[in-house]
Protein backbone atom coordinates (compact mmCIF):
# COMPACT_ATOMS: atom_id res chain seq x y z
CA UNK A 1 0.00 0.00 0.00
CA UNK A 2 3.05 2.13 0.67
CA UNK A 3 3.94 1.86 -3.01
CA UNK A 4 0.94 4.31 -4.39
CA UNK A 5 3.19 7.06 -2.46
CA UNK A 6 5.74 6.86 -5.63
CA UNK A 7 2.72 6.99 -8.29
CA UNK A 8 3.58 11.25 -8.07
CA UNK A 9 7.11 10.63 -7.49
CA UNK A 10 7.26 8.38 -10.33
CA UNK A 11 4.82 10.68 -12.65
CA UNK A 12 7.55 13.45 -11.56
CA UNK A 13 10.12 11.81 -12.26
CA UNK A 14 9.13 11.02 -15.92
CA UNK A 15 8.60 14.84 -16.17
CA UNK A 16 11.78 15.82 -15.59
CA UNK A 17 13.61 13.15 -18.02
CA UNK A 18 10.91 13.99 -20.60
CA UNK A 19 11.29 17.86 -20.21
CA UNK A 20 15.12 17.14 -20.15
CA UNK A 21 15.35 15.45 -23.36
CA UNK A 22 13.41 18.50 -25.14
CA UNK A 23 15.97 20.66 -23.29
CA UNK A 24 18.93 19.09 -25.53
CA UNK A 25 17.20 19.28 -28.37
CA UNK A 26 17.72 22.12 -30.84
CA UNK A 27 14.10 23.65 -32.11
CA UNK A 28 15.97 25.64 -34.44
CA UNK A 29 17.15 22.42 -36.34
CA UNK A 30 14.46 22.06 -38.62
CA UNK A 31 14.93 18.68 -40.77
CA UNK A 32 15.79 19.23 -44.52
CA UNK A 33 13.37 18.16 -46.60
CA UNK A 34 15.82 18.65 -50.17
CA UNK A 35 18.89 16.04 -48.75
CA UNK A 36 18.96 13.33 -51.15
CA UNK A 37 16.98 14.97 -53.52
CA UNK A 38 17.98 16.91 -57.11
CA UNK A 39 19.53 20.30 -56.16
CA UNK A 40 17.00 22.73 -57.29
CA UNK A 41 19.86 25.02 -59.12
CA UNK A 42 19.52 28.86 -60.03
CA UNK A 43 20.15 31.26 -62.67
CA UNK A 44 21.03 34.74 -60.66
CA UNK A 45 22.73 37.99 -61.44
CA UNK A 46 26.46 37.58 -61.10
CA UNK A 47 27.67 39.45 -57.87
CA UNK A 48 30.54 40.56 -60.17
CA UNK A 49 28.57 41.73 -62.54
CA UNK A 50 25.32 42.19 -61.85
CA UNK A 51 24.16 42.86 -65.79
CA UNK A 52 25.07 38.92 -66.32
CA UNK A 53 23.68 35.95 -64.85
CA UNK A 54 25.45 33.17 -63.22
CA UNK A 55 23.77 29.47 -63.14
CA UNK A 56 24.18 26.71 -60.99
CA UNK A 57 24.36 24.28 -64.29
CA UNK A 58 27.71 25.18 -64.45
CA UNK A 59 28.65 23.02 -61.89
CA UNK A 60 27.03 19.43 -63.55
CA UNK A 61 29.38 16.45 -63.31
CA UNK A 62 31.33 18.22 -60.67
CA UNK A 63 31.41 17.71 -56.79
CA UNK A 64 30.71 20.92 -55.50
CA UNK A 65 29.70 22.96 -52.58
CA UNK A 66 27.03 25.70 -52.46
CA UNK A 67 27.71 28.17 -49.47
CA UNK A 68 24.74 30.96 -48.42
CA UNK A 69 26.39 33.76 -46.92
CA UNK A 70 25.88 37.88 -46.56
CA UNK A 71 27.36 40.61 -45.17
CA UNK A 72 25.21 41.11 -42.46
CA UNK A 73 26.22 37.74 -40.74
CA UNK A 74 28.57 37.66 -38.24
CA UNK A 75 29.48 33.59 -38.33
CA UNK A 76 29.81 34.19 -42.23
CA UNK A 77 32.99 36.63 -41.52
CA UNK A 78 34.19 33.73 -38.83
CA UNK A 79 33.58 31.15 -41.62
CA UNK A 80 35.20 33.42 -44.21
CA UNK A 81 38.92 31.90 -43.70
CA UNK A 82 38.29 28.68 -43.44
CA UNK A 83 36.45 29.14 -46.87
CA UNK A 84 39.50 30.44 -47.95
CA UNK A 85 41.59 27.24 -47.26
CA UNK A 86 39.21 25.00 -48.46
CA UNK A 87 39.81 26.65 -51.63
CA UNK A 88 43.62 27.04 -51.16
CA UNK A 89 44.89 23.92 -49.53
CA UNK A 90 41.99 21.52 -50.44
CA UNK A 91 41.03 22.35 -54.16
CA UNK A 92 37.27 22.19 -52.51
CA UNK A 93 35.42 23.88 -55.81
CA UNK A 94 32.73 26.27 -53.75
CA UNK A 95 29.87 28.20 -55.66
CA UNK A 96 28.24 31.45 -53.38
CA UNK A 97 25.29 32.74 -52.89
CA UNK A 98 24.78 36.15 -51.38
CA UNK A 99 21.86 36.50 -49.63
CA UNK A 100 19.65 39.62 -48.83
CA UNK A 101 22.73 41.83 -49.68
CA UNK A 102 24.18 45.25 -50.82
CA UNK A 103 25.84 43.76 -53.32
CA UNK A 104 29.02 46.68 -53.43
CA UNK A 105 29.24 45.74 -49.22
CA UNK A 106 30.03 42.35 -50.53
CA UNK A 107 32.12 42.87 -53.20
CA UNK A 108 34.43 44.79 -51.18
CA UNK A 109 34.18 42.03 -48.50
CA UNK A 110 35.02 39.58 -50.78
CA UNK A 111 38.45 41.92 -51.64
CA UNK A 112 39.29 41.98 -48.44
CA UNK A 113 39.06 39.01 -47.46
CA UNK A 114 39.95 37.03 -50.14
CA UNK A 115 37.29 35.05 -52.23
CA UNK A 116 36.79 31.78 -51.89
CA UNK A 117 34.11 31.02 -55.00
CA UNK A 118 34.56 29.93 -58.68
CA UNK A 119 31.05 32.49 -58.85
CA UNK A 120 28.82 34.26 -56.88
CA UNK A 121 24.98 34.37 -56.97
CA UNK A 122 23.24 37.36 -55.99
CA UNK A 123 20.19 36.84 -54.16
CA UNK A 124 18.37 40.16 -52.78
CA UNK A 125 14.66 39.00 -52.46
CA UNK A 126 15.42 35.08 -51.45
CA UNK A 127 14.74 33.83 -54.83
CA UNK A 128 17.10 30.95 -54.95
CA UNK A 129 17.70 30.86 -51.27
CA UNK A 130 13.61 29.51 -50.98
CA UNK A 131 14.21 27.29 -53.09
CA UNK A 132 16.97 25.76 -51.38
CA UNK A 133 14.89 25.86 -48.00
CA UNK A 134 17.39 27.59 -46.39
CA UNK A 135 16.30 29.76 -43.39
CA UNK A 136 19.44 30.97 -41.91
CA UNK A 137 23.25 31.89 -42.71
CA UNK A 138 25.77 30.73 -43.48
CA UNK A 139 24.52 27.17 -44.91
CA UNK A 140 26.48 25.27 -46.94
CA UNK A 141 25.24 22.39 -49.22
CA UNK A 142 27.21 19.25 -51.09
CA UNK A 143 25.83 18.62 -54.44
CA UNK A 144 27.26 15.19 -56.16
CA UNK A 145 28.07 14.76 -59.80
CA UNK A 146 24.23 13.76 -60.60
CA UNK A 147 23.44 16.93 -58.98
CA UNK A 148 21.69 15.44 -56.07
CA UNK A 149 21.87 17.08 -52.52
CA UNK A 150 23.81 14.98 -50.73
CA UNK A 151 24.75 16.84 -47.55
CA UNK A 152 23.76 19.82 -45.56
CA UNK A 153 25.69 21.95 -42.45
CA UNK A 154 23.74 25.20 -40.61
CA UNK A 155 26.27 27.32 -39.56
CA UNK A 156 29.97 27.84 -40.04
CA UNK A 157 31.97 25.33 -41.18
CA UNK A 158 35.44 24.69 -39.20
CA UNK A 159 38.09 21.84 -39.27
CA UNK A 160 36.05 19.69 -37.30
CA UNK A 161 33.07 18.98 -39.65
CA UNK A 162 35.55 19.05 -42.58
CA UNK A 163 37.42 16.35 -41.57
CA UNK A 164 34.87 13.90 -39.36
CA UNK A 165 32.11 14.63 -42.15
CA UNK A 166 32.57 16.66 -44.98
CA UNK A 167 36.02 15.73 -46.13
CA UNK A 168 35.02 11.61 -46.24
CA UNK A 169 31.77 12.09 -48.04
CA UNK A 170 33.77 13.99 -50.79
CA UNK A 171 36.13 11.68 -51.24
CA UNK A 172 33.33 9.26 -51.11
CA UNK A 173 31.50 11.20 -53.87
CA UNK A 174 34.38 11.91 -56.31
CA UNK A 175 35.07 8.18 -56.55
CA UNK A 176 31.07 7.80 -57.63
CA UNK A 177 30.61 7.88 -61.37
CA UNK B 1 12.19 58.42 -11.85
CA UNK B 2 8.58 58.23 -12.88
CA UNK B 3 8.87 61.28 -15.90
CA UNK B 4 11.68 58.72 -16.77
CA UNK B 5 9.66 55.63 -16.55
CA UNK B 6 7.10 57.47 -18.23
CA UNK B 7 9.37 58.26 -21.00
CA UNK B 8 11.00 54.61 -21.83
CA UNK B 9 7.75 53.29 -21.80
CA UNK B 10 6.25 55.87 -24.54
CA UNK B 11 9.84 54.90 -26.28
CA UNK B 12 8.88 51.22 -26.24
CA UNK B 13 5.58 51.95 -27.46
CA UNK B 14 7.30 53.78 -30.75
CA UNK B 15 9.52 51.05 -31.32
CA UNK B 16 6.86 48.46 -30.93
CA UNK B 17 4.78 50.57 -33.84
CA UNK B 18 7.69 51.06 -36.32
CA UNK B 19 8.27 47.33 -35.53
CA UNK B 20 5.03 46.34 -36.74
CA UNK B 21 4.91 47.76 -40.31
CA UNK B 22 3.37 45.65 -42.77
CA UNK B 23 3.80 45.88 -46.82
CA UNK B 24 0.65 47.08 -48.83
CA UNK B 25 -0.31 44.37 -51.09
CA UNK B 26 -3.28 45.31 -53.92
CA UNK B 27 -4.65 42.21 -55.10
CA UNK B 28 -7.36 41.87 -57.78
CA UNK B 29 -9.96 40.57 -56.08
CA UNK B 30 -11.41 40.20 -51.86
CA UNK B 31 -11.18 36.50 -52.60
CA UNK B 32 -7.62 36.54 -53.66
CA UNK B 33 -6.87 38.81 -50.54
CA UNK B 34 -8.94 36.66 -48.34
CA UNK B 35 -6.72 33.48 -49.31
CA UNK B 36 -3.69 35.52 -48.67
CA UNK B 37 -4.45 36.34 -45.10
CA UNK B 38 -5.34 32.72 -44.71
CA UNK B 39 -2.46 31.39 -46.36
CA UNK B 40 0.18 34.02 -44.23
CA UNK B 41 -1.76 33.18 -40.71
CA UNK B 42 -1.39 29.01 -41.43
CA UNK B 43 2.65 29.11 -42.52
CA UNK B 44 4.54 29.67 -40.07
CA UNK B 45 8.01 31.47 -40.18
CA UNK B 46 11.06 29.35 -39.40
CA UNK B 47 13.13 32.78 -38.17
CA UNK B 48 10.74 33.36 -35.44
CA UNK B 49 9.67 29.79 -34.86
CA UNK B 50 6.69 30.89 -32.66
CA UNK B 51 5.13 33.22 -35.09
CA UNK B 52 3.25 32.89 -38.38
CA UNK B 53 3.84 34.58 -41.21
CA UNK B 54 1.59 37.42 -40.91
CA UNK B 55 3.04 38.51 -37.36
CA UNK B 56 6.91 37.74 -37.89
CA UNK B 57 9.35 41.08 -38.89
CA UNK B 58 11.55 38.24 -39.74
CA UNK B 59 12.98 39.39 -43.46
CA UNK B 60 12.80 35.70 -44.25
CA UNK B 61 8.57 36.12 -43.82
CA UNK B 62 8.75 39.14 -45.22
CA UNK B 63 9.87 37.39 -48.71
CA UNK B 64 7.70 34.33 -48.30
CA UNK B 65 4.87 36.79 -48.11
CA UNK B 66 5.73 38.04 -51.25
CA UNK B 67 6.37 34.47 -52.34
CA UNK B 68 2.77 33.85 -50.90
CA UNK B 69 1.03 37.12 -53.02
CA UNK B 70 3.07 36.65 -56.09
CA UNK B 71 1.49 33.20 -56.02
CA UNK B 72 -1.73 33.76 -55.02
CA UNK B 73 -1.59 36.87 -57.69
CA UNK B 74 -0.89 34.08 -59.99
CA UNK B 75 -3.91 32.31 -59.55
CA UNK B 76 -2.38 29.39 -58.17
CA UNK B 77 -4.65 27.55 -55.72
CA UNK B 78 -4.54 26.78 -51.68
CA UNK B 79 -3.02 23.72 -52.42
CA UNK B 80 -0.11 24.49 -54.74
CA UNK B 81 1.54 26.96 -52.75
CA UNK B 82 1.24 25.12 -49.26
CA UNK B 83 2.84 22.18 -51.25
CA UNK B 84 5.54 24.60 -52.69
CA UNK B 85 6.51 25.65 -49.50
CA UNK B 86 6.26 22.48 -48.00
CA UNK B 87 8.81 21.16 -50.70
CA UNK B 88 11.21 23.74 -49.52
CA UNK B 89 10.46 23.62 -46.12
CA UNK B 90 8.79 20.52 -44.61
CA UNK B 91 5.79 19.86 -42.77
CA UNK B 92 7.30 22.36 -40.24
CA UNK B 93 5.79 25.34 -42.14
CA UNK B 94 2.31 24.00 -41.89
CA UNK B 95 1.03 24.36 -38.04
CA UNK B 96 -1.44 21.96 -39.14
CA UNK B 97 0.95 19.20 -40.18
CA UNK B 98 -0.42 16.26 -41.79
CA UNK B 99 -1.88 13.17 -40.16
CA UNK B 100 1.41 10.66 -40.75
CA UNK B 101 3.80 8.45 -39.30
CA UNK B 102 6.25 10.68 -38.13
CA UNK B 103 3.47 13.24 -36.75
CA UNK B 104 0.94 10.42 -35.56
CA UNK B 105 2.01 10.99 -31.56
CA UNK B 106 1.43 14.92 -32.08
CA UNK B 107 -2.64 14.19 -33.19
CA UNK B 108 -3.34 11.44 -30.85
CA UNK B 109 -0.85 12.51 -27.88
CA UNK B 110 -3.80 14.63 -26.47
CA UNK B 111 -5.77 12.13 -26.84
CA UNK B 112 -3.85 9.02 -25.44
CA UNK B 113 -3.79 11.45 -22.05
CA UNK B 114 -7.28 12.21 -21.86
CA UNK B 115 -7.83 8.55 -21.78
CA UNK B 116 -5.36 7.63 -18.98
CA UNK B 117 -7.00 11.07 -17.16
CA UNK B 118 -10.55 9.24 -17.15
CA UNK B 119 -9.55 5.76 -16.53
CA UNK B 120 -7.91 6.84 -13.24
CA UNK B 121 -11.14 9.49 -12.47
CA UNK B 122 -13.20 6.06 -12.99
CA UNK B 123 -10.63 3.55 -10.89
CA UNK B 124 -11.08 6.18 -8.05
CA UNK B 125 -14.42 6.59 -8.15
CA UNK B 126 -15.41 2.51 -8.77
CA UNK B 127 -12.93 2.22 -5.25
CA UNK B 128 -14.87 4.45 -3.20
CA UNK B 129 -18.25 3.08 -3.98
CA UNK B 130 -17.08 -0.46 -3.78
CA UNK B 131 -15.63 0.20 -0.32
CA UNK B 132 -18.14 -1.41 2.09
CA UNK B 133 -20.81 1.23 4.50
CA UNK B 134 -19.47 -0.11 7.70
CA UNK B 135 -22.30 -2.36 9.29
CA UNK B 136 -23.56 -1.53 13.17
CA UNK B 137 -24.87 -3.84 15.58
CA UNK B 138 -28.23 -2.79 17.36
CA UNK B 139 -26.54 -2.50 20.82
CA UNK B 140 -24.33 0.38 18.83
CA UNK B 141 -27.69 1.85 16.99
CA UNK B 142 -29.21 2.44 20.31
CA UNK B 143 -25.83 3.84 21.74
CA UNK B 144 -25.68 6.45 19.04
CA UNK B 145 -29.38 7.59 19.44
CA UNK B 146 -28.61 7.89 23.10
CA UNK B 147 -25.90 10.17 21.93
CA UNK B 148 -27.63 12.22 19.85
CA UNK B 149 -30.26 12.86 21.89
CA UNK B 150 -28.08 13.73 25.36
CA UNK B 151 -26.80 16.38 22.69
CA UNK B 152 -30.23 17.58 21.85
CA UNK B 153 -31.28 18.23 25.31
CA UNK B 154 -28.03 20.06 26.23
CA UNK B 155 -28.47 22.74 23.43
CA UNK B 156 -31.98 23.23 23.13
Amino acid sequence: MKARFLIPLGGFVLLVILLGIGLTMDPRDVPSVLIDKPAPGFTLPDLHNLEQTVSSDAMQGQVWLLNVWGTWCPECWREHSFLMYLKQREGVPIVGLDWRDDAADARQMLAQEGDPFLFVGFDPDSKAVMDWGVYGAPETFLIDKKGIIRWKHKGGLNPEVWSNELKPLMQQLENEA
Amino acid sequence: MSRLLTAVFLLLICVAAEGGKVEAYAFDSAADEARYKQLVAELRCLVCQNQNLQDSNAELAQDMRRQTYEMVSAGKSNEQIVTYMVDRYGDFVLYRPPLKSSTFLLWVGPFILLLIGLGALLWVVLRIKRTPEPELTTEQHERARQLLEQDEDKNP
